[in-house]
């Protein structure tokens, strides 16, 4: 800790740039740096391990067998390791909520920006618009769009590729629908910094030297919103991480055989019984998807309290 | 704000579910001859043209009845959702008449459990920032969000409902049934009750009124009681609203994991089977619903905070 302050205080003597300082108070937090650690470990061991693992989705006789030395986590109903199966559901959980995110980042800077930009009649419609929406059930629209949509979107896939899967539509109406959903309070956030960044005088600068609405826009004022919209980005990761494995547990996300954290979950919930608890198919799942949403959390609190300059109070 | 709202709304829903293929007959066990389905078309006017179905959901306009022109009968303006194309004979009213007290009382039980559990311990922590009581806490509530209900429903299940039977598992019956499913739902939200009344104390604890408060003298207890809390309170109070409606929408997990006849799990099943009268009353149900608890939530927040001021 006292070394870290010196650090800082040498940073601050030196001249060192704001991204430097940022860095150094992310370093001071713990959780958050254990956080991306853990996170960094399982993206990697998810991506890899396909091609470490020999055995990888192969069947075996053992069904039901509990944890041991040959398979870690045990196996499940069709003798599947569940430690590769785990993985599996970790990357397309990642997969899903990463798309998402994306898809809710685009449209709530887009929409936020143009608000805060255009101001007047215009910032008031869009943001009643967002009011509007943020009093819907947004989860249920998810579930009826999901189960409504997912023909038709086939059926197109279909006639314009000549063999697309019913997966691929699922897969593409989730990332379309999750991200539809998260991106309300993103747009919030960027018209409120971008309202406070339009008077400022650079902008003004900007504006005198002739650039127009959009230039100003790209140019001037989305790279000084890269902060909050990185933290954002950050806490609406685990959020679309859980809609996506709640969906998945209702049977409406990710089909079998593919696996994610929830349809893992949903699986062993379905084993529950009083003869026997095969207690590692729900345990191994669910202690994963909480620790990576945990994580997540973390890096996400960390990550505001580097952004934020209103945290350099509390410390 | 409220009526044209439900219509838009009901008007999407309505939309949505009719551009989906498939229809309610599809599945019906005997493959039905062209005549059944045509006469089963006609009974429940699905071979309208759309927009007369939808002014015949809403209940407004005239039809051709007996040889006379004669407005609709029911409809949405008359509070009726129609007859479930399903569960045949039953109307989506008796449905959900049957299923929402359940529901809502399971909802309300997660509402106290949640309040009751995330209050206290966000304002202990606030009280204790920095230290470890503050760090053993937070650890807490951030685990309780990570923690959703479809997991925590099997572990409960699992250790207090078959290992040590403390509980019964499922049904819905005397208060023991409640006490799972409560715990379940509510679980997650006292973590993120609890996360935001830690961070509004925090900050009302910092005010300028409380310095004023403890110069002059007052007690702590009176201080955080009398005065912190209103102010740090009133996150949760703007969080209540959604967290009221997602409770009763959230349920349908733990509906179906405790085998609890509320209609979450009408939800799920209705569109799937395409039963478009259904989905479309629960859809405006919980929108209602939602809508109408936020406007409680701004009635309040104005009671608490008196420099809020509407128009």
């Amino acid at each position: 800790m006292a070394e870290a302050t010196h650090q800082l205080g040498q940073a601050l003597e030196t001249g060192e740039s704001p991204n430097r300082r940022a860095w150094l108070r992310f370093r001071d937090n713990r959780p958050a740096v254990v956080a991306s650690v853990f996170l960094l470990g399982l993206i990697v061991l998810a991506l890899a391990w396909p091609l470490i693992s020999s055995r990888g989705d192969l069947h075996s006789e053992a069904q039901f067998a509990a944890p041991s030395g040959g398979s870690w986590f045990g196996t499940d109903v069709h003798g599947r390791d569940l430690f590769g199966r785990v993985l599996a559901g970790a990357r397309i959980s990642l997969i899903v909520g990463l798309v998402g995110a994306l898809v809710s980042l685009v449209i709530g800077v887009l929409w936020g920006a143009t608000a805060g930009l255009l101001g007047g009649r215009w910032d008031n419609a869009m943001m009643r618009t967002v009011d509007v929406l943020y009093s819907l059930p947004s989860i249920i629209f998810v579930i009826v769009i999901i189960t409504t949509l997912e023909g038709v979107l086939q059926g197109w896939l279909e006639s314009w590729l000549g063999g697309g899967s019913g997966e691929t539509a699922r897969m593409l109406l989730l990332y379309a629908g999750l991200g539809a959903v998260s991106w309300l309070t993103m747009a919030r956030i960027v018209r409120g910094q971008v309202l406070a960044l339009r008077e400022r005088q650079f902008v003004e600068a900007a504006r005198s030297l002739g650039l127009g609405t959009w230039a100003i826009l790209w140019r001037h004022i989305l790279p000084n919103v890269v902060g909050v919209v990185i933290v954002y980005l950050t806490l609406t990761l685990p959020a679309v991480i859980l809609y996506e494995s709640f969906l998945s547990y209702l049977g409406l996300g990710i089909q079998p055989p593919r696996a994610s954290l929830g349809s893992l979950i949903a699986e062993g919930a379905a084993q529950i019984n009083p003869v026997r608890i095969y207690w590692w198919m729900i345990v191994y799942p669910a202690g994963c998807l909480a620790a990576l949403l945990m994580a997540l959390n973390f890096l996400g609190d960390g990550l505001r309290d580097v952004f934020d300059p209103k945290a350099d109070k509390d410390r | 704000m409220l009526v044209p709202l439900v219509l838009v709304i009901s008007f999407l829903a309505f939309c949505l579910v009719r551009v989906a293929p498939g229809g309610p007959f599809d599945k019906e066990r005997a493959p039905a001859s062209p005549d059944i389905e045509r006469n089963l078309k006609a009974k429940y006017h699905l071979d309208e043209p759309m927009w007369q179905q939808y002014l015949r959901f809403v209940g407004v306009g005239f039809e051709k009845r007996d040889g006379e022109w004669r407005a609709f009968e029911g409809g949405l303006v008359r509070g009726d959702f129609g007859p479930s194309l399903k569960y045949r004979n039953h109307s989506v009213n008796d449905i959900i008449a049957q299923g929402l007290p359940v529901s809502l009382s399971l909802g309300m039980l997660s509402f106290c459990f949640a309040l009751g559990v995330g209050i206290p311990l966000g304002v202990w922590t606030a009280i204790r920032r920095g230290r470890w009581q503050d760090h053993v806490g937070s650890f807490f509530s951030i685990l309780a969000v990570c923690i959703p209900a479809f997991v925590m429903g099997p572990v409960l299940i699992v250790l207090l409902g078959i290992r040590w039977p403390v509980f019964p598992v499922g049904l819905w019956g005397g208060p023991w049934h409640v006490i799972l499913p409560a715990i379940t739902l509510g679980t997650y939200f006292a973590g993120k009750v609890s996360r935001l009344t830690r961070e509004g104390m925090s900050q009302a604890l910092q005010s300028d009124f409380i310095t004023t408060a403890r110069a002059k003298g007052v007690s702590e207890t009176a201080i955080v009681l009398r005065h912190a809390l209103r102010e740090g309170l009133l996150p949760v109070v703007t969080y209540s609203g959604p967290l009221l409606a997602d409770l009763l929408v959230g349920s349908f997990v733990v509906e179906n994991l405790f085998q609890i006849p509320g209609i979450g799990v009408f939800l799920v099943n209705s569109s799937i089977n395409r039963d478009y009268t259904m989905v479309v009353g629960l859809v405006i149900l919980y929108s209602v619903m939602l809508l109408t608890l936020n406007l409680a939530v701004d009635a309040v927040y104005g009671l608490l905070d008196k420099r809020v001021k509407y128009g």
